[in-house]
């Protein structure tokens, strides 16, 4: 078994072999994914942005539907797994249990990942990633779903499987490290909404398949976002975790106190997953003072672990750069951080948008006063993005920056272009957000061809100052496409042609 | 370091002030954030009185049918224009890609809006006044409302039902 092992120069970490090689087609196999939702978002965006309004209808749904599954589904779970084995297996020193069920999770993720990709291409199920029954998308769309998340269920319990196995061996002494502790939660998480996405899905595949009768469509609705909501913080625990990892790598950070940080994951493992009612605010079925109260309490007890961490992360960020001498002012070790190094300046840009973008306008829009005025306009694209895009892809990008030389064991390529690629790729991203909110506070729709709405039996124009948001929306995201670009190039060309890291 | 396990008994280890302060302003910040909306949804006056009801398509084809019929004032692009009486019963109907009929109201006056859908999710979202209200096929989404401005009102849906969804287009007047 000695044989399955490297140490690693730089940390001495003991890196299982067979472990290293699924975090490594996990990771390339993400990117790939964030390599085509790029693409498209390209192309949306140049629709959206009416002076071009570049795609035809149908392809601009279809490219819309396919975008959302490529970037929130595969491209985020992937890199998640990848995280998975690489908190369990590798920061433990272990071995992961059984590598050949990695191998049956990645395939089943591939396989259903390719069936639902071609399902949506192929058209006829043109339906956005929340295929809000009655529309119908082909039943191979909802098998590929389906396998995708069975194949990720088993990468959650091979996780599970390995951090017992590490305990069992003794490979770590105490308790595990807080960002294993962190990738735990979202695990859980994990296993959790997959199962419950299971309750809909499968029902509703064989609804598509013509086997069984449709189910009530709010039943849908309030199914789907138990399972929807829930998943997305599967996607904030991870980054949580990431941020911690990022703050020990770039920085050498400590955290200021395990049992604060330990305690505000453990309150995102109770309270969130029972919410979901905020997206359903102004829907039928579900009486006021149930949305009130699955709103209210549930949310904000997860809003309260949230705060903690808004606290703990950049708290220790600025011990550690204080304790590097930068001490002057309030504010001196904020401007003497590494701002060259791209996983430091990916990580502020994911700690700020997440925090002030992001989380403060999901608290806004999770009201009942304000979702009458937001619900299913640009704001809450604007909002999501800022969350999942700024936030959690930025940390999974910034982590990357470390994967490729403690993993793949290679140079990253391209140093300048990587210093440059966060400032790209985030102020972008905070432009499009921001933009995309300001428009939405008009009125105007998401997921919707043509504003100007010129094939409508009556006029309505939204104004100049909408045009003007919806081209300022085009230039952040054109930016944050570039930035995009800018990370897969590296990427890809270190994976392929980086120079090796001396063993 | 959060990559390495950590000192045998943290838990033991007691917060710092500036983590008990923090932790003291975040909950009850959480606690405000829970019972305020409650209290405007109660005090504040701004969004309609929601009630709802399960209906089927049919039934409520039918009801929108009988409601025109009755009240039925003049025609626009197509759609029937229909004028209700006060505090009376008042229909929009959903569907693949029309919202009907085109509605005429009164300033200060009571109706009780029931929405529904003949076939998939639509989003009633009324402009320029900006409100968003989801409509769902076997639900019937019903809205005591009282128009507070007037004016020519401009119904888009904004959720996607379906390749036309951009031409999903109606009307409403107040006056
Ligand atoms: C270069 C970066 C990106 C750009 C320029 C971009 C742009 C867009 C645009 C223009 C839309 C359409 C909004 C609408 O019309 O409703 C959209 C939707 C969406 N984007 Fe992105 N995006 C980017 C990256 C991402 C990433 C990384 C994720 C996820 C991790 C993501 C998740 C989504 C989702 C879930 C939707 C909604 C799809 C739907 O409505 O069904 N995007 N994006
Ligand atoms: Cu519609
Ligand atoms: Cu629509």
């Amino acid at each position: 078994m000695a044989g399955d092992f490297r140490t690693c120069p730089t940390t001495g970490l003991k890196v299982h072999l067979p472990a290293q090689t699924l975090i490594k087609v996990n990771a390339v196999t993400a990117i790939v994914f964030l390599l085509v939702g790029g693409i498209l978002a390209l192309l949306l965006l140049l629709t959206r942005w009416q002076a071009v309004h570049l795609l035809p209808p149908d392809f601009f749904y279809r490219f819309l539907t396919l975008h959302g599954i490529a970037m929130l589904v595969a491209w985020i779970v992937y890199f998640e797994v990848a995280l998975l084995y690489f908190t369990s297996a590798v920061l433990l020193n272990a071995r992961l249990a059984t590598p050949r069920i990695g191998w049956l999770a990645y395939i089943l993720m591939t396989v259903g990942a390719s069936i639902t990709t071609v399902a949506v291409l192929a058209g006829g199920s043109d339906v956005m990633f929340t295929s809000y029954v009655p529309l119908k998308a082909s039943p191979f769309y909802y098998l590929g779903i389906v396998l995708f998340a069975v194949g990720t269920i088993i990468a959650c319990i091979l996780f599970f499987a390995t951090l017992s196995l590490a305990k069992y061996e003794k490979t770590y002494e105490g308790s595990v490290p807080l960002v294993t502790y962190g990738a735990a939660v979202a695990a859980i998480l994990a296993i959790g909404t997959l199962a419950h996405g299971a309750i809909f899905y499968i029902p509703t595949g064989l609804w598509a398949a013509g086997v069984i009768p449709m189910m009530d469509p709010e039943a849908y609705r309030l199914l789907f976002w138990g399972f929807g909501h829930t998943s997305q913080q599967i996607n904030v625990a991870a980054m949580i975790a990431c941020w911690y990892a990022l703050a020990a790598l770039t920085v050498g950070a400590v955290p200021l106190s395990e049992k604060f940080s330990r305690s505000a994951f453990v309150l995102y493992a109770l309270f969130i997953a029972v919410a979901s009612e905020h997206h359903l605010l102004w829907d039928p079925g579900i009486s006021s003072a149930h949305k009130m109260w699955n709103t209210g309490y549930v949310i904000h007890l997860a809003v309260l672990a949230s705060m903690m961490h808004a606290f703990s992360v950049p708290g220790c960020i600025e011990v550690a750069l204080r304790k590097k001498g930068y001490t002057k002012g309030l504010f001196e070790w904020l401007k003497k951080g590494p701002w060259g190094d791209p996983a430091f300046a990916s990580l502020v840009f994911s700690v700020a948008g997440f925090g002030f973008l992001g989380g403060i306008t999901g608290i806004m829009y999770g009201t009942e006063q304000l979702n009458i005025l937001g619900h299913n306009s640009l704001r809450v694209p604007g909002h999501f993005h800022a969350t999942v895009v700024v936030g959690t892809s930025m940390a999974f990008m910034g982590i990357t920056y470390y994967v490729l030389p403690l993993i793949f064991q290679r140079q990253v390529m391209f140093p300048t272009v990587a210093k440059l690629q966060p400032y790209f790729y985030g102020v972008g991203m905070w432009i499009l957000s921001i933009a995309m909110m300001f428009v939405g506070s008009f009125g105007v729709p998401r997921r919707h061809w043509d504003i100007t709405l010129a094939d409508a039996p009556f006029k309505y124009s939204f104004g100049p100052t909408v045009d003007l948001g919806m081209a300022i929306t085009a230039i952040g995201g054109i930016l944050a496409v570039i930035g995009g670009a800018m990370f897969c190039v590296i990427a890809v060309a270190t994976v392929l042609a980086g120079k090796k890291v001396n063993q | 370091m959060s990559l390495q396990s950590p000192q045998k008994y943290w838990w033991d280890e007691p917060l710092d002030k500036d983590e008990k302060m923090w932790l003291t302003v975040a909950i009850i910040w959480a606690l405000f954030l829970t019972l305020f909306m409650p209290y405007m949804h109660y005090t504040g006056k701004q969004n309609p009185s929601q009630e709802y009801a399960k209906i089927s398509g049919d039934k409520f084809d039918a009801a929108v049918d009988k409601f025109i019929a009755q009240y039925k004032v003049g025609e626009e692009a197509g759609f029937a224009v229909v004028a209700p009486p006060p505090n009376s019963d008042i229909f929009i109907r959903g569907k693949q890609f029309t919202w009907d009929p085109i509605l005429k109201l009164k300033k200060g006056v009571q109706y009780k809006l029931h929405l529904s859908s003949l076939d998939m999710n639509h989003g009633l979202s009324v402009q320029p006044v900006n409100f968003t209200i989801q409509v769902v096929p076997g639900w019937d989404n019903i809205l005591n409302i009282t128009p507070t401005t007037t004016g020519v009102f401009t119904i888009i849906c904004n959720e996607y039902c379906g390749l036309g969804h951009h031409t999903m287009v109606g009307r409403m007047y107040v006056d």
